[in-house]
């Protein structure tokens, strides 16, 4: 696994509470992982602040699942 | 239209002196002082590096790590306390009509800490807001009544009250009249605060409230001896459960007291300092026994306001002369704060469940730290000093006053 998946699923795990069992790529934040329309906007900021990566608001609607946030944040990241 | 009564049924404490009622009130009757160096930040650059903190609080035991974290410390102390007053209520959740149930809750300031921790984060920044969207929730002083309210299913009115150090005693006296009204069957009543943090203890520093005697944290709340220096910053909630006397008697409640007054007032004298001939607390007290419908002579015991300052003590003994007269030598009077230091909002809370315990027990506990008489206050005044005093006690007062002068007194009796 990438530095980045791991960080991402750190935060994941941190964040919703979790098992890091339950954070597989196809994983949904809101269906499978217990998120509330809040704790996706959390997600998003801990993203931005752990990864110093500003994500645009139109970009963060399309993160719905563990697998979308790593593959968004491998492709920006020191770009 | 005749009122109805309005009687407690359950109590909660979380204090600097005791985690739950029990623990609470053996440490006021034995005269235990909270106070202690501050660890929850390093304050050896402030002016005061002492405060009445709590000990030992697990929240996650209470409350499950991923709502903890969504909500302030304030709020933590809000459900811990209120849990223990649902439990010894001994309510059947399934069985009450929750719509009728409400939550008023005091708090004079609420998410403190929450605010300070993300703008101190948003500083450190490049100035790129990442703010957190539970940011607000944690910090708006509602919360605790909202939380509350989610946790229990109950219904009926919800807010919370803000009115500094006298939060508490407001949240208190709207129940009793919207019980009284038959607006709601109970409602969970109580204060709480978390201000035991950097801007609380420097703002209050600031405003030279807080005493220094940071030799000697534990005896450094000593409300009306000649040496007291100002306030001790404490934390921590109160919670009662407030219930209509006849709901209360068909489930088979133990009720604890009757509530049978509030008294209010306003200063409108300045935004710190009490009046100098304490007209307002003498309005509010006056306004209490009105309400309540009973003489100055009926009461035994005053919890008051006493937060150890050097020109608040004084006035509210003054106040007190003047509404009660002869009888003023004849009443017991203590201040609890010289033992959990002043929980602000939640003073109020706190204090009236000392008030009920005295009742329940007979039993005055005491103003710990008298040392040395102060010439400006009557020595004919039985101002309970450092040891508990039993008393054969029917009916109890409880004094708070705010900034910005506001002052809110309640008034338990034991059943007849």
């Amino acid at each position: 696994m990438s530095d980045i998946a791991q960080k991402v699923k750190n935060i994941i795990v941190e964040k919703l509470g979790v098992e890091e069992s339950e954070v597989t790529p196809e994983a949904s934040f809101t269906n499978d992982l217990g998120a509330d329309s809040l704790d996706t906007v959390e997600l998003i900021m801990e993203f931005e602040k752990e990864f110093n990566l500003p994500i645009p608001d139109d970009e963060a609607e399309k993160i719905s699942t563990v697998g979308l946030a790593i593959e968004y944040l491998e492709k920006h990241i020191g770009k | 239209m005749t009122f109805k009564r309005v009687v407690v049924t359950g109590l909660g404490a979380l204090t600097p002196i005791g985690n739950d009622v029990p623990t609470y009130w053996n440490n006021l009757a034995a005269g235990v002082s909270g106070a202690g160096p501050i660890t929850k930040f390093d304050a050896s650059k402030f002016r005061t590096q002492f405060a009445c903190e709590l000990k030992g609080v697990e929240v996650t035991q209470f409350i499950p790590r991923q709502e903890a974290r969504k909500m302030d410390a304030f709020t933590h102390y809000a459900l811990i306390a209120t849990d223990e007053a649902i439990k010894d209520a001994n309510l059947n959740l399934d069985t009450i009509d929750k719509n009728k149930v409400g939550v008023i809750w005091g708090s004079g300031i609420g998410g403190l800490k929450s605010f300070e921790d993300e703008m101190i984060d948003y500083a450190k920044g490049d100035g790129t807001p990442r703010i957190n969207p539970f940011f607000i929730v944690r910090m708006i002083a509602d919360s605790a009544s909202g939380q509350i309210s989610m946790r229990y299913g109950f219904r009926g009115t919800n807010y919370v009250t803000v009115s500094a150090c006298a939060s508490t005693n407001n949240a208190i006296i709207d129940a009793l009249n919207y019980i009284r009204l038959g607006r709601l069957n109970m409602c969970v009543v109580g204060g709480s605060e978390a201000a035991v943090t950097r801007a609380g203890i420097g703002g209050f520093n600031a405003n030279r409230a807080l005493s220094e005697r940071n030799a000697s944290p534990e005896t450094a709340s000593r409300p009306y001896d000649k040496d007291r220096d100002g306030f001790v910053l404490g934390e921590g909630a109160g919670s009662l459960i407030l219930e209509e006397y006849e709901h209360a008697q068909s489930r088979g409640a133990k009720i604890y007291a009757e509530l049978i007054g509030g008294g209010m007032s306003s200063d409108a004298y300045h935004i710190t300092a009490p009046h100098p001939d304490g007209l307002g607390a003498f309005l509010a007290m006056q306004d209490a026994l009105n309400d309540a419908g009973i003489a100055p002579t009926d009461i035994d015991y005053i919890n008051t306001h006493g937060t150890s300052t050097p020109i608040g003590d004084p006035q509210e003994l003054k106040a007190i002369h003047q509404l009660f007269g002869e009888h003023s030598f004849k009443l017991n009077i203590s201040s609890t704060k010289s033992m959990t230091g002043h929980l602000l909002g939640a003073a109020g809370a706190v204090e009236a469940i000392a008030c009920i315990k005295a009742l329940e027990n007979q039993l005055v506990p005491p103003t710990i730290n008298h040392f040395t008489d102060d010439d400006e206050i009557d020595p004919r005044f039985n101002l309970t000093f450092n040891t508990a005093q039993a008393r054969s006690m029917t009916t109890v007062m409880s004094n708070a006053f705010g900034f910005g002068g506001h002052n809110a007194i309640v008034i338990f009796r034991k059943l007849s």
